[in-house]
């Protein structure tokens, strides 16, 4: 996606209510590339979602020893949750990601408030794993 | 098979004015995300109507104090209405004599008191438990557990592919099986499929096999005879029957609560007690421990008599009508997938699309108005079966209309849009 996360905010605040935004998440879930099928494994597994998730941290092809973040899910919305995770955390490196301040940008799109109680902990839990993955590069890389 | 199959000669109240028992339920006005509420949850709860709710509050300001203790006046009235409470919910199932109404906080804890009194006493190693591959995890977990501890082992009635029926012929062989107890629920909460109850209990009664019934879904949905059903337990729960939360009914036949062990310690259930031994008290009250949720058996005693004054019969032909009238409305839907059996289905229908997730279906309709139950609805191993991570279910229940289900399917039609 070539936006940036501010212009995400910006798009979302311009969309009425929750249900064009809703319909704005499933549009950029629909275009998230995904994982193949080989790649949904247990081990890929995000577990605390209602819907399934996978996902795995890949080194980035255009910054060097910064990383990119690869997720799929059987959910429209939670691929367009990803979809928005990827934004915030796309091309940095490991300890600009344990610094990146998620709930901050995800408050801004009033995601907090809105998502349900479970759908919440479904992001969360993404986020945590994100920051897990980044930890463990970290690690690899000293 | 229907109602009658189960239910003692009904009387007939004049045919219910539906759209007025609707101003009973104050929350059915709501909006939701700017639009008018459509509830079609009520498989996981049902909402309470106004009759319910000043019961609640008359209790509060009139008859408040702790039961069977006190000596004094409010003491009085609040045992006489809880006492009242059970004398109805004994009418309400038929049952013959109020001592064989337990209450309990809902389904799940009148299955697991059945297993942690019966099956303990009973259970030995190689005995075997019987349920289905239907069951709600409440009717699952309590006998896995239960199985764990006694070395008896766990089999399964199994379910014959989307329509959800099982295949009752495991039912002949029981004996020969050494199944000691069959649970098995009344009405599926995913499937929608009513078991023939009476059927089963009279097969695992001639092989000397103890019976629970799981009523959560049809208690207050059809009308219920434990006597004709000749179950030996039967659970259900208040809150899905227009009563409050926290409360449920553990129907048991008196000659097998006479010798059963207590489930929990404490008062209520106790008629002597020294340092080092105990005499408990009789049933019922020696599986009462502690004290009741009193309110909560003055709220479900209004919640009977209000189902009542409708007739559990008129309920359960609306509340199919309406199911019936979805599911063929859903099965004009390219790539809907429809579970259930096609005839005599309760009032609930499940389904999935196979170009969207149940999530974001639901999610989607909520922004309509619509309350739809989107998951696994506690049946993770018959959705494994199935193979379907989730499915999406609409149930019904008598305060709903035939417009709510159009206006339904109109917004399912725009929803459905965004996926292709
Ligand atoms: C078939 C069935 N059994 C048991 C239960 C559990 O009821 P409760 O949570 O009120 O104890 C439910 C409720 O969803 C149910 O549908």
């Amino acid at each position: 996606m070539s936006i940036t996360i501010e212009e995400l905010v910006e798009n979302f605040e311009l969309l009425g209510d929750w249900e064009e935004r809703y319909g704005y998440l499933i549009e950029l879930g629909k275009k998230l590339p995904g994982l193949p099928e080989a790649e949904k494994t247990e081990a890929n597994r995000v577990h605390g979602c209602q819907a399934m998730v996978w996902m795995k941290m890949m080194p980035s092809t255009t910054k060097p020893g910064a990383f990119i973040i690869l997720a799929d899910s059987d959910a429209f919305i939670v691929r367009g949750l990803i979809a928005v995770l990827q934004l915030i955390f796309n091309d940095r490196t490991p300890e600009e990601i344990l610094k990146a301040d998620a709930k901050a940008h995800l408050l801004k799109l009033g995601l907090d408030r809105h998502l349900s109680p479970t759908r919440k902990n479904g992001l969360f839990a993404m986020v945590e794993r994100i920051k897990v993955l980044a930890q463990e590069k970290l690690v690899a890389a000293n | 098979m229907t109602a009658t199959a189960t239910s003692p000669a009904p009387s007939k109240p004049a045919t219910p004015d539906w759209a007025a028992l609707r101003a009973d339920f104050p929350i059915l006005n709501e909006v939701v995300n700017g639009n008018p509420l459509i509830y079609f949850d009520n498989g996981a709860t049902s909402q309470k109507p106004k009759q319910v709710l000043a019961a609640i509050q008359n209790y509060y300001e009139h008859e408040n104090a702790n039961v069977h203790r006190g000596i004094h006046e409010l003491s009085n009235r609040a045992t006489e209405a809880y006492e009242n409470a059970r004398q109805r919910t004994a009418q309400f199932l038929n049952a013959r004599d109020k001592s064989e109404i337990i209450f309990t906080r809902g389904t799940t804890e009148g299955i697991n008191l059945v297993a942690a009194t019966w099956a303990l006493d009973h259970l030995k190693p190689g005995a075997t438990i019987l349920i289905s591959e239907l069951e709600h995890h409440s009717n699952l977990v309590p006998w896995q557990m239960v199985a764990k501890r006694t070395g008896a082992k766990l089999a399964y009635i199994p379910v014959t592919g989307d329509e959800g029926t099982l295949d009752l012929n495991r039912l002949d062989r029981m004996a020969a099986d050494g199944v000691k107890i069959l649970s098995i629920t009344h009405i599926s909460n995913s499937m929608g499929v009513v078991n023939p109850v009476a059927e089963i209990c009279s097969k695992a009664r001639a092989q000397g096999v103890v019976t629970v019934i799981d009523a959560a879904q049809s208690a207050g949905h059809l009308p219920i005879d434990v006597q004709a059903i000749g179950c030996d337990f039967l659970a259900f729960s208040s809150h899905k029957i227009c009563g409050p939360t926290g409360m449920g009914v553990l129907y048991g036949r008196k000659e097998v609560l006479k010798d059963l062990s207590p489930y929990q310690g404490g008062g209520e259930m106790i008629s002597k007690v020294e340092y080092f031994n105990t005499v408990y008290n009789v049933p019922p009250h020696r599986f009462e421990a502690g004290t009741p949720h009193i309110a909560g058996a003055v709220g479900l005693h209004a919640a009977l008599d209000y189902l009542d004054a409708i007739g559990r019969d008129r309920i359960f032909a609306h509340d199919q009508e309406l199911a019936e009238y979805a599911a063929a409305k859903l099965s004009e839907f390219k790539g809907i997938r429809i579970f259930g059996p096609k005839q005599g289905r309760a009032g609930l229908v499940s389904f999935v699309f196979s170009n969207a997730h149940a999530l974001d279906i639901a999610t989607m309709v909520d922004q309509k108005g619509v309350a739809l139950r989107a998951g696994h609805h506690c049946n993770q191993p018959l959705m494994a079966k199935l193979g379907v991570p989730a499915t999406l279910r609409a149930s019904f229940y008598f305060y709903n209309t035939k417009a709510e289900v159009d206006r339904f399917i109109e917004i399912l039609h725009k929803v459905q849009k965004l996926f292709l």
